[in-house]
Formats: C-alpha cells, sequence, structure tokens
C-alpha cells in the first residue's frame, strides 16, 4: 500500500517529478504568492509514544518575524528539527513555499535551499578561525570540487568582513572560534547564519549567555533582518521576546495554544493557565 | 528349516581340507572325547565342522552351531568373525587364538580350556568372507536377541538390520513377544515390518509400509525406495513412493532441528562473548578490544583450576567458573582504573588504547605459560552425547554451554534491574552529572560496571574452553564478531544482544552447507554492513530525542 | 616558485621532503657508486628496508588524511594496501611467464599446483604494465568507493565505522585465504623475476623502487597537502569537529567524507604497488586486522592531523620493530602493547605535539 501511495505521490500531474527538481537553489522561484513561506500542516512526532509534536499547524509568512514561546517539552526544538530535516514526522505536511516538499528532502538540501538555523547550544567549527568559520557557512557552490579548487573572490572577502562588523568580532577574525567567549560564539553562529543568506532563519534562544547589552544588540539585529528575511526565533526569555515580538506563537504539549500579538497572548487565559499564570 | 547336525556330521569328509589325516586325527578325538555328555558332544562337533573350505559349507555350520544352544556359541562366533577361529595343525582341532599381551595363547573352541602357547606356524586361521561376515553378524545377533541386557537386545536388533528378510520373521515375532523394553520393542516392529517388505503378500506389504511410514532408519529407506521403483504393484508402488516422501520430509524437519541446535550452539556462545561487551559498550559507551583477552583469561583460569585440583576434574567446572570471572573481572578493573578512566570521551583512543593492553595480555600469556595451545580437560558430565533418535543427537557439553549462556543472561539481567549496582549502573549510563548529583560515586560505578563485564568475559572463557582450542589468540577469534552481535543487537539493550546472537549463530549455520564456513562469515559480515544501512541503531534501538545525540 | 610558496609555513613538511630529496641522491650514490669494501657503502638489503619503510610512510600519510583531518579512523587501510599489492603481485606473477618451477607460459605456479585449467577471467589484462597500474588505483578505490557509500550514507561514525572496517578486511583475510579465490591462497603471491624487464634481484632496479617508492611520498604529501589546505580541507575538518553543523551550513557531508576516503584508498593501494616487488611477496597475512590496527599507532606516535608526523611515526615504528623483533623478539609485542597505551594518554598529539610544545615552551 505504502508504495502505491507514493506512486501515485510521484505521478501527480500537478508537480514535477522530484528528480527533475533543482536540487540547490531553489530560493528564486520560491512561490510564496499565497503568503506563507513555510507550511506546516498537522505534523505529528512521537519519540517511545511520547508526542513531541501533536498535530501542530503553523504557518510563517514571507518576510516575518516570529517568536515561538513555550514550557519545557512543548515541541520548540523539535518542530526546528523537523523543518530542517533532523527529524521526520509520523505524519503530516512540511512545505517550503507551494511547491517544495521539505520531507523529501536532506538536511544539505534544506540548508542550501535557504533554510538556515542557529542551534540553541552554540556549535561552530572550534578549531577553524572566526573567519574560516564565516567563510565556510557563505553561500557558494558547496559540491565536492568547486570546494576542493575554490577560491576568496574580492567581493566575497569585503562581504565576510562585512559580515565581521556586522557581529563585532573584527578584532578575533583570525583567533581559533574555540576561544572565544560564550556570547561570541552566539554572535558567531548568528554571523554564520547571515553568510549563507537564507530565506528563513531558524533561530534557537539566540540570548542565552548574553549580557543586557548584547541581548538588546541581538534584537536590534534579528528585527533588521525581518522584511527581507523570515525570522522564527524560539525564546525563553520574555524581556527579550516582548522586545522584539510583532506576532507570537504559544505551544503546549505540541501543538498550537495561542498566537498573535504579545498582549493579546499574554491576555489568553488558556495561555495564564498554563505557562505564564503560574 | 531346522536341520539337524548329523548331516553336516556325514557330509563333513566330504569338504576335508588340505590335511585329511589331520582332519581323521580330530575326528578321532571327538570319538574320544564321547563319555561327555550328549549335548556338549552335539556342540563341539559342530564347532568342529566350522573348519571347511567352503564358505557354503561354514554358513550351514554356523547356522547348525546355533541350533545347538551351547553357552559357548556367542564367543565362537564372535572369535571367527574378529577372525581368532584358528584351526591347529598338530590334530585339526578348532581353537581360539588369544595374541593380545605379546603371546599366542589358544583355548579350545568348545570347552574354552587353556591348551598353552603356540607358535605363528601352528595353527591356521579359518578365513571367512563378507557374506560369511553377514551372516556371523546375523547368528550372533539372533543370539543376543535372548540375552538379559536391554542394550545388548537393542543392539542386536540394529545389527540385524542389514540381512532382514521374510525368513528371519517368526524369529523376531518371536523376540517381539517377549520383549518388555519399549524401545526394543519399538525397533522390532520396524525390523518385522522391513522384513516384510519383501514378503510375496501384497497385503502384508501395504501392512509393513503403512508401519515404517514413521521410521527414520536409513535401512527402512533404502528398501523403500527399491520397493518404489521395483514393486511389480503399482498400489504398492504409489504407497512405497508416498512412505518415502513422508520420510524424507521427517528427516528434512530433523536436519532442520539440527541445524538449529547447531545455530543455538554457535549463538550461545556469541552470546556469551558478546555479552560482557554490550555492558562495556552499551552501558558505558567503551569500546573494549581487549574483551577477547578477558576471554582468553577465563579459559587460561580453567586451565590453571583443572592443573590444581587434577583428581577432580568433575568438580573442576564449579570452581572455574568463580576463578574465571574474579581473575577477568580484577584484569578488567585494572584496566578501567589504568587506563580507561582518562579515555572517557575520547572512544578511538580508548579503542587503540585497549588494543594495546589486549596485546600485552597475549604476550603475557605466551611468556608466563607456554604460546602453545594448553589441553582443558571436558569432565564426565559434559562428553558424551544425547541420542534423540537414529539421526539426532546432541552433544552434552554443547547442550551445556546453551543453558550456561542463558543462565549468565538471566543473572546479568536480573543483576542490572534488581540490585543497587544495576541501579546505579542504568542512572550513571543515562546521565552522568545527574548521577554524581545524586551521590553516585560514579568513578566507582565505572569501576564496578567495567569489572563485570570482564567477569562475564572471564566466565565465557570457561564454557569456550570446552569447545574450542585454549591458546593465547583465542580471544581475537571472539571480539569483530561479538561486536558484530552488539551492533547488530543494537547497544544498551540486553534482549537486543540475546536476539542479535542467536540470529547471527543461526544464520551462520543456515549458511554454512550452501557457502562453506567462511563464506559464510563474509556472508554474515556484508549482511550486518547492509543491515545497519537500514537500521544504524541495531534491532533494538534506543529512542527519543536523547538517542540523536 | 610555486612550491616554495606552496610550502611556506610548513616547516615539518619542508623538512620531509629536504630529507626525501637527500635520500634520493645519497642513497643511490652510497649503494652503486660506493665500492662494498668502503664503510660507507650502503648494503641492497637496507636499500630495500628503507624502500619499505617509505611505503608505509605513504600508507601512513593516507590514514592520517582520514583520521587525523576527517576523524573517520578507518582500522581497514591495510586492506587497500593488500590490494594495491595484489594488483601489483598478479602483474609480476604474470611476468614470470614460462619461468615458474612447472614452466606453464600461462597459469602462475600456484594455479598448475591446484591442478587449473585456464586463466580466470579476473586475471587477464594484468599482463600489461598499465593495466596493473590502472588496476592499482582502481580495485581499493572502488572498494573504498562501495563501502564508503553505504556506511557514510547511513551515518556510521567513530567506532562503528572502525569497527566496520576492521570487519571489513577481516573478512577479506579470510577470502583471500581461501585457495578457490585464485590468489595463491595461504602462500599467496611471490618468487616473482622481473619488473618492466628489470631483475628484481639487480642491485639497479631496487635502487628504481626505492626512488619511486621516494617520489610516490613526496608526491603523496604533496597532494594531501593541498588538500587540507584548500577549502575542501577546511570542510573536512568541520566535518571533523561538528558533523551535524556541516550538514546544516549546507555541505553534503556523505560526499565529502567519501571522496576523502576513496582518494586515501587509492594512496595506500599505491604504497601496497610499491611495497610488494621490494619485499618480494604479498599474502592473505597483509590483510590482518593487526597490520591496520598498527598503522593506526604509526600515526598516532608521530602525531595525528600533521602529514609529515604520520609519516615520520611509520619510519620510527617500523625502525623500532625491524630492531627489536630482531633483538628480542618477546618483548616487541609488549612494547607494542605499551607503545598504543602511552601514547593514547599520555601524547595525544604525538611526537610532533611534544615537539611543537617544547618549541613554545622555550620561546
Amino acid at each position: 500500500m505504502k508504495s502505491l501511495d507514493h506512486l501515485r505521490e510521484t505521478m501527480r500531474r500537478d508537480r514535477v517529478f522530484d528528480f527533475m527538481m533543482p536540487r540547490i537553489a531553489f530560493d528564486p522561484d520560491l512561490d510564496t504568492r499565497h503568503g506563507p513561506i513555510l507550511y506546516l500542516e498537522d505534523v505529528t512526532v512521537s519519540f517511545d509514544g511520547f508526542k513531541a509534536l501533536n498535530g501542530l499547524t503553523l504557518y510563517i509568512d514571507d518576510g516575518e518575524l516570529r517568536c515561538i514561546i513555550g514550557a519545557n517539552g512543548a515541541g520548540k526544538t523539535t518542530m526546528m528539527d523537523v523543518i530542517t530535516g533532523k527529524t521526520r514526522p509520523d505524519s503530516g505536511s512540511v512545505y517550503f513555499g507551494q511547491r517544495i516538499d521539505l520531507l523529501r528532502r536532506s538536511e544539505t538540501d534544506i540548508a542550501q535551499g535557504g533554510i538556515g538555523r542557529k542551534f540553541q547550544k552554540p556549535t561552530v567549527f572550534e578549531s577553524h578561525s572566526v573567519y574560516e568559520n564565516l567563510e565556510l557557512a557563505m553561500a557558494s557552490n558547496k559540491d565536492v570540487w568547486p570546494t576542493l579548487f575554490a577560491r576568496l573572490s574580492g567581493a566575497e572577502r569585503d562581504r565576510i568582513d562585512e559580515v565581521l562588523q556586522t557581529i563585532g568580532l573584527g578584532a578575533e577574525s583570525r583567533r581559533p572560534a574555540g576561544l572565544l567567549s560564550h556570547g561570541q560564539k552566539q554572535w558567531l553562529e548568528i554571523g554564520m547564519l547571515l553568510m549563507q543568506n537564507p530565506r528563513v532563519l531558524l533561530v534557537d534562544e539566540p540570548v542565552a549567555g548574553m549580557t543586557g547589552q548584547e541581548a538588546e544588540r541581538t534584537a536590534e539585529l534579528l528585527t533588521s533582518l525581518a522584511g527581507e528575511h523570515s525570522v522564527v526565533v524560539v525564546e525563553h526569555d520574555m524581556e527579550f521576546v516582548r522586545s522584539i515580538a510583532r506576532k507570537v506563537t504559544v505551544l503546549h504539549e505540541g501543538s498550537v495554544l495561542a498566537e498573535g500579538s504579545m498582549t493579546e497572548v499574554q491576555s489568553d487565559t488558556r495561555v495564564i493557565e498554563v505557562y505564564l499564570g503560574e | 528349516m531346522a536341520r539337524s547336525s548329523a548331516q553336516y556330521f556325514i557330509r563333513y569328509p566330504a569338504g576335508a581340507g588340505t590335511n585329511p589325516w589331520l582332519r581323521l586325527l580330530g575326528l578321532l578325538l571327538l570319538l574320544v572325547t564321547a563319555c561327555n555328555p550328549l549335548q556338549a558332544q552335539d556342540f563341539s562337533t559342530a564347532v568342529q565342522t566350522l573348519d571347511t573350505k567352503s564358505f557354503s559349507a561354514k554358513e550351514e555350520a554356523i547356522s547348525a552351531l546355533v541350533e545347538t544352544g551351547g553357552d559357548r556359541t556367542l564367543t565362537v562366533l564372535q572369535a571367527m568373525l574378529e577372525g581368532n577361529l584358528h584351526s591347529r595343525n598338530e590334530d585339526g582341532l578348532v581353537v581360539i587364538l588369544d595374541d593380545r599381551g605379546g603371546e599366542r595363547r589358544i583355548y579350545d573352541a568348545a570347552q574354552g580350556n587353556d591348551l598353552g602357547t603356540v607358535g605363528a606356524r601352528e595353527t591356521r586361521k579359518i578365513g571367512i568372507n563378507n557374506s560369511l561376515r553377514t551372516a556371523l553378524r546375523g547368528a550372533i545377533a539372533r543370539l543376543n536377541l535372548g540375552s538379559p541386557d536391554a542394550t545388548v537386545r537393542l543392539a542386536a536388533v540394529q545389527a540385524m538390520f542389514s540381512e532382514l528378510e521374510p525368513r528371519l520373521k517368526p524369529l523376531l515375532q518371536e523376540a517381539l513377544a517377549r520383549e518388555e523394553d519399549g524401545k526394543v520393542r519399538d525397533l522390532l516392529t520396524t525390523a518385522i515390518a522391513i522384513s516384510d517388505l519383501e514378503n510375496d503378500d501384497t497385503a502384508l506389504q501395504l501392512e509393513a509400509i503403512e508401519i515404517l511410514d514413521d521410521s527414520i532408519l536409513p535401512e527402512a529407506r533404502n528398501r523403500l525406495a527399491v520397493l518404489a521403483e521395483q514393486a511389480d504393484s503399482p498400489r504398492l508402488r504409489e504407497a512405497a513412493h508416498q512412505a518415502l516422501k513422508n520420510i524424507e520430509f521427517r528427516l528434512q524437519l530433523y536436519a532442520l532441528a539440527e541445524t538449529i541446535f547447531f545455530g543455538m550452539s554457535l549463538g550461545s556462545v556469541l552470546l556469551l562473548a558478546a555479552i560482557g561487551l554490550a555492558i562495556t559498550f552499551g552501558v558505558m559507551g567503551v569500546i573494549n578490544m581487549a574483551h577477547g583477552e578477558l576471554i582468553m583469561l577465563g579459559a587460561y583460569t580453567t586451565y590453571l583450576v583443572q592443573l590444581a585440583m587434577p583428581n577432580h576434574l568433575e568438580w573442576s567446572m564449579l570452581v572455574a567458573v568463580p576463578a574465571a570471572f574474579l581473575v577477568s573481572g580484577a584484569f578488567g578493573v585494572a584496566i578501567e582504573r589504568s587506563v580507561i578512566r582518562f579515555l572517557y570521551g575520547r572512544p578511538l583512543e580508548t579503542l587503540l588504547a585497549t588494543f594495546g593492553i589486549s596485546l600485552i595480555l597475549q604476550q603475557l600469556v605466551r611468556s608466563a605459560i607456554s604460546a602453545q595451545n594448553v589441553t582443558v580437560a571436558n569432565p564426565g558430565w559434559m562428553s558424551g552425547s544425547l541420542e534423540i533418535n537414529a539421526v539426532l543427537s546432541i552433544t552434552y557439553n554443547r547442550l551445556y554451554i546453551v543453558i550456561f549462556a542463558l543462565l549468565v543472561f538471566v543473572a546479568l539481567l536480573a543483576i542490572l534491574k534488581k540490585t543497587t549496582l544495576g541501579l546505579q549502573v542504568r542512572a550513571v549510563a543515562q546521565n552522568r552529572p545527574m548521577a554524581r548529583a545524586m551521590g553516585i560515586r560514579s568513578e566507582w560505578v565505572d569501576a564496578m560496571t567495567f569489572g563485570l563485564g570482564s567477569g562475564i568475559a572471564g566466565v565465557a572463557g570457561v564454557a569456550l574452553s570446552q569447545i574450542t582450542n585454549v591458546g593465547p589468540n583465542m580471544g581475537q577469534a571472539y571480539i569483530i564478531d561479538s561486536f558484530m552481535v552488539v551492533v547488530f543487537g543494537g547497544v544498551a539493550n540486553l534482549w537486543g544482544t540475546l536476539v542479535g546472537a542467536f540470529t547471527l549463530g543461526i544464520a551462520n549455520k543456515f549458511l554454512e552447507p550452501y557457502s562453506g564456513a567462511v563464506l559464510a562469515k563474509i556472508l554474515i559480515l556484508v549482511f550486518i554492513i547492509l543491515f545497519i544501512q537500514k537500521r544504524p541503531r541495531g534491532l533494538f534501538p534506543q529512542k527519543g530525542r536523547m538517542a540523536e545525540n | 616558485m610555486l612550491l616554495t610558496r606552496f610550502m611556506h609555513s610548513d616547516r615539518g613538511g619542508s623538512i620531509l621532503l629536504g630529507l626525501l630529496l637527500l635520500a634520493a641522491i645519497l642513497v643511490p650514490l652510497l649503494n652503486l657508486a660506493v665500492p662494498e669494501s668502503s664503510p660507507l657503502h650502503l648494503p641492497t638489503y637496507t636499500v630495500t628496508l628503507m624502500g619499505k619503510y617509505l611505503c608505509y610512510a605513504l600508507l601512513a600519510l593516507a590514514l592520517d588524511l582520514v583520521w587525523g583531518y576527517c576523524g573517520i579512523l578507518s582500522l581497514g587501510h591495510g586492506a587497500f594496501f593488500a590490494l594495491g599489492g595484489y594488483a601489483m603481485g598478479m602483474h609480476l606473477m604474470r611476468q614470470v611467464g614460462d619461468r615458474g618451477v612447472y614452466g606453464n607460459p600461462e597459469l602462475p605456479d600456484f594455479m598448475v599446483f591446484l591442478n587449473w585449467q585456464e586463466l580466470p577471467w579476473y586475471w587477464y589484462g594484468f599482463d600489461m604494465f598499465w593495466f596493473a597500474v590502472l588496476m592499482v588505483l582502481l580495485i581499493p578505490g572502488l572498494l573504498a568507493f562501495v563501502f564508503g557509500w553505504f556506511a557514510f550514507r547511513s551515518r556510521v561514525t567513530g567506532v562503528y565505522l572502525s569497527i566496520m572496517t576492521q570487519a571489513l578486511t577481516f573478512a577479506l583475510m579470510l577470502a583471500f585465504f581461501r585457495n578457490e579465490m585464485g590468489f595463491g591462497g595461504n602462500n599467496g603471491l611471490t618468487d616473482f623475476k622481473d619488473i618492466l624487464g628489470f631483475s628484481l634481484q639487480a642491485d639497479s632496479t631496487r635502487i628504481g623502487l626505492f626512488l619511486a617508492s621516494v617520489i610516490a611520498l613526496a608526491g603523496g604529501y604533496l597532494a594531501c597537502r593541498f588538500i587540507v589546505n584548500s577549502k575542501f580541507g577546511r570542510v573536512i575538518v568541520a566535518i571533523r569537529d561538528a558533523e551535524t553543523r556541516t550538514r546544516f551550513v549546507g555541505y553534503q557531508v556523505e560526499r565529502y567524507k567519501l571522496w576523502l576516503f576513496v582518494f586515501s584508498a587509492v594512496l595506500a593501494g599505491i604504497a601496497g604497488a610499491l611495497y610488494v616487488p621490494q619485499v618480494g611477496i604479498i599474502n592473505p597475512g597483509e590483510f590482518a586486522p593487526l597490520n591496520s590496527i598498527e598503522l593506526a599507532i604509526w600515526v598516532a606516535v608521530g602525531g595525528r592531523g600533521t602529514l609529515y608526523g604520520a609519516a615520520a611515526g611509520a619510519l620510527l615504528v617500523n625502525y623500532a620493530k625491524t630492531y627489536l623483533t630482531a633483538a628480542m623478539p618477546e618483548v616487541w609485542l609488549f612494547a607494542l602493547g605499551a607503545l598504543f597505551v602511552l601514547v593514547t594518554i599520555l601524547l595525544p598529539k604525538g611526537i610532533i605535539g611534544l615537539l611543537q610544545r617544547r618549541r613554545e615552551g622555550s620561546a
């Protein structure tokens, strides 16, 4: 039955065969005419019977800045894992634009296709210098042979320098990334995200371990990115969320509990009950 | 059928041998002993008639001898079968030669009197040929049918199988009527049925076929095959064919059972070898390449225990199991304390360091004991085999190892599930910092876990010493297989190890007849490489977000 | 010059190449030009031994590339080495022609001995040198490709991969021990006569093979250095340090690993092909898991992730092995075992790391 379904899916007349879809840079053709850039519909993920996501339906609009909050275990990180291809859901569909089925793409394809992710725990390439970290993240042809003979062009050097300025690590560019402070690593990771130049940025707890001032700069940066990019921020720090949020989604036990502006959400009785009211 | 011995007596001179004078002398001698009771005289005469040149005459003489029912008939016939029945040159007396112990001593065949030693040229062997050999075996078997010992009777029936024919049926039926032992009765029934197969009565033959339908004896099969080909009646051919098919099926079933048992036996060896590894690798994430050498140490402990108590071999296993556990366990703890604890979180380095330890342990055994294999004895209760039926028998040592492996498995499961140590081990395996915060001495738990895994390797060595060669290199043979089992079964799951070990063991034994032992091994390796394509975390994976990292 | 610019800031590499150049000049001189009576004369036995060490160094280089830079500890590199060796051995075997014991112009001696009537199909073509060379590159590369494709695709990493590669070489060893495989079974391939028409017994041929090994090691070193200095090199180090992260940056980790693994296997194959004519024999023992794991310790002793360290480690450990197995055979396994333990615990960066620390300490 499964293969029959698969065949039927493959032979659908309104869609190009998967193997004929352009593998990288599906960014330019991205069809967002209906508004949303990310569609998650009825997504369920279970681990050993525990439902990390339970029929989650969520739409992210093109150019939007969205904050996602929720208690521990509400499914925030699992949601990001599903979007980036790290975890395959048991059921449901995830589309990027209207045509690209993310469930059939590898992590690499998704990353190259324009969805960048910053992890909860900052992970940078510790034995590489800050500069090299940015170089590696840079949007370019990432196939094996071109990479083997790659040389940085003048424009690319300028772009790296520009990002170095943005994240304030210009002076550290030759230092191994492993020697940076926690906050600097967070910034470097955001810098790497910028170098990828994605359509959608998934940012998991960007201000953890940052001072108030650093957090403020991060808020500024993320706000400035919205518009050109879609930004999805998962954060625990309510102060930070309040400072950047236009639209907030509250997750609870793997599905959406409430959605709206910060004030709307804060006055929602169910949200107060399960999350804020304690 | 019965013929009087007088007939033979009269025919005797006609079949005279090379030296008629001597034979005449023999006759005279017989006449001299005429004072003996009549039966004894008959017996002596019958024995004497065995010494003739014609094989057919000898065959008739054998039948006659059986008819006399003398006490020494069996002895004489057996001596004849073994080629020890001679005729003395000087007087033609039939004697039994005993040349054990360096000298050629002869005994009067009919009486059993010691007649002293003779030279090699003073007697002449009474020759036998193949058909005579068959006749002798049959005659001996018939005599044995009357033995008071059930095993002798069983052997006697078995010995008669090759010469069964309708002529023997009354004899067998008579034996069946007397018989009380169930096993002998079964065999006799089969034997009667086989002898009925060559009867001319189709109804009787059909009945026999029905009885033989559930026999698996090769003789029954052969006869049925002949019948299926050559019988005149198509009905008979059809019935024989059907019975043969049933027998084939049953034989295949037993062959299957045997393969499965061999597979389980290999599987239990794999289980014993892998289960200690499943603890150190699965629970602690430590690759211990010296695991095979800890098994080897266990086997050598068995060897030393046997050296220390040479007069109590039967009990040596009971001592060796705990001793091996302690020896290997102590080595394990020492390895953990001196090397592995510096390498937590660096699995590849651990692999290399423990490999170095394995080299040191091998060389240690080579230097301290010997580079050669040593012999570990099987205690009496572990040798021999359990015969389930004619085609299926199970050696006791393999049977005990299967049981032993399962016992070890259950014991380990109990330790992990029911004891405080088990609880602490599982806690440390899941979350080290948290366990430490709860007051668990994680370093102590590490050492104990490693000691436990190593001790079990030692116990595995005791079991292995009973079925393979014990030498300094024996550990290496098991390390790759054990890892395959753990990888296949899934890390951190003892049940996975159990299923994995038995699956691989049985699969190996099923492949062997088709591909040979070496190729079977290679195929299994290829299979596992392909298997982890589909299930990278083995048969019983850990699930959830924790497993992702 | 391109080379000097390329080697700039690679001091260890420069020293290695310098030493190789020196050896390439001195060894032929001391062996061929200096008369045998002179104390400066270098016996051919030593030349061959040195050539053998150079092949080991090339093999160590191949392993360092995957282990030191990409974190793939292959315990099956001995298999690629042996396969390259077998490909060369098959060519040398065909070159024997009718000079074998049985004088069969077509079949190698062991096949005549086993009563084989004709050459198995997979021996075709090996009478041509170019074909054999092609196979030296292709067979290890192909095996690495197939194995790597399966292993990397299913994300087998770390110790799992190590064990799998060990199982691979173990399986190959079992297979090559079989007479039916047609590779000489237990005894392997031996009794070679000549290579490209030059007698393998001649001193000048030995020198030629030595020089070929020098060139192969130098070339291998430069190729590896080029790879690790490129952006590709930075990607594989990124994979070593944070594989998942690399994937989310958009690199197809599997392809990078596969490419690197295949390249490394080909290097190992070349090392094996140069090794066989110098030692004069190839047998299934070369597939033994012990060989491959010993190779890992050469790299660890020298210092992984430096390339020249791996080469230095190979030379050092093998010299010690030659010396110890001759002088005190029982001690060798103890020494090797202790080396495994001590290097991993005390010298995680090997001798090169120790030297660097010392230099930094004094500066």
